[in-house]
């Protein structure tokens, strides 16, 4: 471990290891306007990371930075260093399309293609060229399906479209369209906003046993969610980050007061 | 007395009809404070009164202006000099009409005397009949507005009647948009049925044979025409169609994609309305540029190839139209690109793709429907194009795949049979409106697909 890190990560078991994502001094503009102000953090390969934090504090900001999809906002600028396993992903020789295969997102909202089941998984897998034939493509389609918990549910009607599912079905058949292109990221920004209860449970226990596969980032409303989900959890207010730490700490014993009253829901 | 003048009198008695209902529901109010409430603002009781006053006295003025010439023309036929009137409907007409000329003082002298004698008869019966309908307009007016004026009671729902008269009096405005189409409908199929009965259908549309040229003279050589349209909707379709399809789907797609997708703000905010500029160019204008500016290129090209070429080709018109309709296919795409949400276009990137593969495969098929519909309203458009065929593609019924050759189409065939000196009961003429109805059935059924498809896929994201 060469790098200065700060003590609360440090923390973990897990902290001996390189961590898989390290943002320093991370500010993002929107126009005149800042919405992320100097975070840096340290992302596990192996763990669950939560963000929390009031509504507009900018979690999907920072989150969206870390596979560059802020790029496609023209009014977005963003300041400071992201390494993706020690490599800068806003440095010239990223290519940014590798990038999105590498670090993977599912939206708050699920927004298959209006395609069949099978082509939205597909998708990816076809763009970048990941399989030789058909039957790998059957195959990649096939597995990420049933790593999404989806395939049981759906292993007859590849063809339909994939806006004719469920929502929770949407969201899952999301997740294993990111799957479908072997990231090593998955960014999640409150995937279960959208979803009833029952379908919120099946993401969660998704989401658990991808952990360890993939590095995974979840942005969530929802803090018995980030509880139960989570190993490690951020608190962000106004575009900082407050308090980073393992999830059962922030939860039971916050340090700094801020992230005490937003648990404690005294606002936010 | 002038209708205008007239009118303005109608409309005095609305207004004063206006002010005076609005100032008897005033007092109402004002009479039993806190006791009475009127249902409706006093403003509302005014146009109560007011369009209760002027309404039935238009309706009535607008009749009246229709039926009056026959009720002068009838009073007129019972004057004594009426007698002496042919018998023959022609020269009866003829008579009637100069004395209702002389009458006017639009002419000095009639070239039948008879006429002359008949005219003080008109103009009494004018003039008399030009009193009664004032008076009688004038009479609706203060009637009509007595009866709403006496019905104001504070409980009177004069806001929800004037509601029901103003959807009334829109009603009558569409209609009138949509009585006129049918009429224009009824007026093609009448001559079309015309045609219809002197060359048969089947001939018509699937003949191969165009050269509408009857004599004049039952003599004359080639006294029989041949009116086989197949020639005419090839090339139409060759045209608008093809032709022009091939130069504006490219271009207006392409153009749409790089003004939703690439382009910067400030570069679309710029470039959109000059793209738009290209439909607004009076078709005219492209018709000459088509003529003499593209048409002896196209022709000097076709030799250079070693084509038979002519002046006038499909190609210098296809083209210049192609460009004209780019507007049409890039609007059409541009709203139905922007119509897909931006979370689509996220997916695709954030999976990897790049913009052109997220175009490709994503953004385009979810606007498919859209950009369908705008093409066939582009063609809808294309094929119901004139000027720039009647300058540019020529007069020549070839039936012909040479884009370098001379061809013709409906629209051009219309303008060339109803232009010059015409008898309008040929079968020459007629064949206009047959091929106009022809026009108007496929423009009809290509508009109706068109909606029918866009609609459908905005209902698929809303
Ligand atoms: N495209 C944009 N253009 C301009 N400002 C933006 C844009 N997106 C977000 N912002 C602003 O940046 C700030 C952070 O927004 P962000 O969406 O990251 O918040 P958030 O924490 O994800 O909130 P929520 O929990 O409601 O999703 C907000 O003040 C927001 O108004
Ligand atoms: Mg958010």
């Amino acid at each position: 471990m060469t790098m200065m890190a700060n003590d609360m990560s440090m923390s973990t078991a897990e902290a001996s290891a390189e961590p898989k994502l390290r943002a320093a001094g991370v500010s993002v503009w929107y126009g005149p306007k800042k919405a992320i102000d100097d975070v840096s953090i340290e992302v596990d390969r192996e763990n669950v990371t939560a963000f929390i934090g009031p509504s507009g504090c900018g979690k999907s900001t920072f989150l969206r930075t870390l596979n560059r999809m802020n790029d496609t906002i023209a009014s977005a600028r963003v300041e400071g260093l992201i390494e993706l396993d020690g490599e800068d992903i806003y440095g010239k020789d990223m290519d940014v399309v590798q990038l999105r295969a590498r670090v993977g997102m599912v939206f708050q909202k699920p927004n298959p293609f209006p395609k069949s089941i099978f082509e939205n998984v597909a998708y990816g897998p076809r763009i970048h060229g990941l399989a030789a034939g058909r039957d790998e493509l059957d195959e990649i389609v096939e597995r990420s399906l049933k790593r999404a918990g989806l395939w049981e549910e759906v292993k007859d009607r590849l063809p339909e479209s994939g806006t004719a599912l469920s929502g929770g079905q949407q969201q899952r058949l999301c997740i294993a369209r990111a799957i479908a292109v072997d990231p090593e990221v998955i960014l999640m920004d409150e995937p279960c906003s959208a979803l009833d209860p029952i379908a919120t449970a099946k993401i969660e226990e998704l989401i658990h046993e991808l952990r360890g596969r993939y590095a995974i980032v979840i942005v969530t409303h929802n803090m018995q969610q980030a509880a139960r989900i989570s190993q490690r959890t951020a608190f962000f207010h106004l575009g900082e980050l407050v308090e980073y730490g393992e999830t059962s700490e922030i939860f039971t014993n916050p340090k700094v007061e801020r992230t005490k009253d937003y648990i404690t829901g005294r606002y936010g | 007395m002038s209708p205008l003048l007239l009118f303005l009198l109608v409309a005095g008695v609305g207004a004063v009809g206006w002010l005076a209902a609005r100032a008897r529901a005033a007092t109402f109010a004002a009479a039993g404070p806190g006791k009475v409430r009127l249902h409706s603002v006093p403003t509302y009781h005014g146009w109560y009164v007011a369009l209760w006053a002027v309404l039935p006295a238009l309706i009535f003025l607008v009749a009246w202006q229709v039926a009056e010439p026959a009720l002068v023309a009838g009073a007129a036929l019972h004057s004594p000099a009426a007698a002496e009137l042919p018998a023959d409907a022609m020269n009866r007409a003829a008579v009637l009409q100069e004395a209702r000329d002389i009458a006017a003082g639009h002419i000095q002298g009639g070239f039948n005397p008879l006429s002359t004698r008949l005219a003080p008869a008109f103009a009494s019966a004018a003039q008399r009949y030009s009193i009664m309908g004032a008076v009688l307009a004038l009479l609706l007016a203060f009637a009509g507005g007595a009866y709403a004026f006496v019905r104001i009671r504070p409980e009177l729902r004069a806001r929800t009647r004037v509601e029901r008269l103003v959807m009334l009096l829109l009603l009558v405005a569409s209609l009138i948009a949509i009585l006129t189409t049918a009429g224009i409908v009824f007026s093609l199929l009448a001559e079309s049925v015309r045609f219809f009965a002197r060359v048969s259908p089947i001939e018509f549309l699937t003949g191969l044979q165009w050269s509408p040229q009857t004599a004049m003279r039952a003599d004359q050589a080639g006294s029989s025409g041949a009116f086989g349209a197949i020639p005419l909707f090839w090339g139409t379709i060759f045209i608008g169609a093809i032709i022009a399809m091939i130069v504006a789907i490219p271009l207006g797609l392409m153009s749409a994609i790089y003004l939703t997708q690439y382009a910067h703000p400030t570069a679309r905010k710029w470039l959109k309305p000059a793209l738009e500029v290209l439909a607004g160019v009076p078709t005219v204008v492209y018709g000459y540029f088509a003529a003499l500016t593209v048409a002896p290129m196209v022709r000097q090209w076709g030799e250079a190839m070693g084509i038979a070429s002519s002046s006038e080709s499909a190609l210098a018109a296809g083209g210049v139209m192609g460009i004209m309709i780019i507007p049409f296919v890039s609007s059409m795409a541009d709203d139905s690109l922007a119509a897909v949400p931006q979370s689509m276009r996220d997916g695709s990137l954030a999976l990897g793709a790049t913009t052109s593969e997220t175009i490709a495969k994503v953004l385009v098929p979810a606007a498919l429907p859209g950009i369908v519909g705008g093409i066939l309203l582009a063609v809808s458009r294309a094929i119901g194009e004139t000027m720039i065929v009647v300058m540019a593609a020529g007069l020549a019924a070839n039936l012909t795949a040479n884009p370098f050759a001379s061809v013709t189409t409906v629209t051009a065939q219309i303008v060339q049979l109803l232009t010059g000196d015409q008898e309008f009961d040929s079968a020459k003429t007629l064949a206009a409106f047959a091929l106009g109805l022809v026009l108007f059935v496929i423009t009809l059924l290509l508009n109706i697909v068109a909606l029918r498809v866009v609609k459908k896929y905005r209902e698929a994201y809303e």
